[in-house]
């Protein structure tokens, strides 16, 4: 009987021992898309900017594997990443870019100062095609295979030791 | 003089413009535009609360001034204008980020413990609760 009176005390200390391993771990804010081994959904956008075509579903179907980089000129991560989509170019894989709320002259400013990895851009005003795969930010990059269907998705920027990972998943894409 | 400041002080703001939006873009056209049929708006308006903003997620989508939040008020209300019912918009959303979008707990295998402890304790509470007053009630008889 006595040893009941303790249940309370016992539920407290497993609620602020819980709480405090959960303060000590970094905060878990990705989000994973429910997209991964579907579809990538019907869409088309307009060219991001003069000089370069748009994208739509397309143009991800036939040939090899291809990435689709969800970016944008406001976004900083994305400015860390441009050397490794660089990378990924040179390695020969083709990249299709999608910018999400941007200007074309913030895009081709962009382009300029960091480079252009893309084969097509196209621009995303409202988001629209980030909701459709299940993206909740920018960068996110996922595999595309020749089918049209999403194969593996990259949350945030590629780093360094992310552009194997990339080239493996490209690989088992195709 | 100071009259003067203030009036200068007030055209510079005026001049700088909304400076807190990310990119300068206009928001999408439903983002902050209610839709004409007031039954309809009042049917997005109560989904739009029960779905979570993906970049700032402790708010729903109604309460959230972040773009993407705006953007996802613009999918809610295009696609209620287009004849989608409140559950379907719901499921195209779920279908894509999972229980996470929900800002309604709803009963799934991942979140029933959070339904069924409270009604557990509960239960607990009052077993022993009933236990207690009636030893007294016992007592009291025995006393009297």
């Amino acid at each position: 009987m006595r040893l009941l009176y303790l249940i309370p005390l016992a539920l407290f200390l497993f609620f602020a021992g819980v709480a405090g391993y959960q303060l000590t771990k970094p905060k878990q804010t990705a989000i994973p898309s429910q997209m991964v081994e579907q579809a990538l959904p019907e869409f088309e956008l307009p060219p991001a900017l003069d000089g370069m075509p748009g994208a739509s579903r397309a143009d991800f179907v036939g040939g090899k594997p291809k990435l689709l980089n969800i970016w944008a000129s406001w976004c900083v991560p994305c400015i860390a990443e441009a050397p490794h989509l660089e990378r990924l170019k040179e390695e020969g894989v083709e990249i299709i870019g999608i910018a999400v709320r941007d200007r074309p002259e913030a895009v081709s400013g962009f382009l300029s100062r960091y480079g252009n990895p893309y084969t097509r851009i196209g621009a995303d005003d409202i988001s629209e095609l980030m909701l459709a795969v299940g993206a909740s930010g920018v960068p996110e990059t996922y595999v595309i295979d020749a089918e049209g269907n999403i194969r593996y998705q990259h949350i945030g920027d590629i780093r360094e030791n992310h552009v194997d990972l990339l080239l493996e998943k490209l690989e088992e894409a195709g | 003089m100071r009259l003067f400041i203030a009036l200068l002080a007030l055209i510079a703001v005026q001049l700088t413009g909304p400076v807190a939006a990310q990119s300068g873009m206009p928001p999408a056209p439903y983002a902050y535009t209610q839709l004409e049929d007031p039954a309809l708006e009042a049917e997005a308006t109560a989904l739009m609360h029960t779905l979570r903003c993906l970049k700032c997620q402790s708010q729903s989508i109604a309460d959230s001034d972040a773009p993407m939040a705006g953007d996802m008020r613009h999918q809610v209300r295009s696609r209620l204008l287009a004849g989608e019912s409140a559950d379907e918009v719901r499921d195209w959303l779920t279908q894509r980020y999972g229980d996470y979008v929900s800002y309604e707990p709803t009963v799934s295998s991942t979140t029933w413990p959070l339904f069924a402890i409270p009604l557990l304790l509960l239960a607990l509470v009052g077993l022993v609760l009933l236990r207690r007053l009636g030893k007294r009630g016992s007592h009291a008889d025995g006393a009297a």
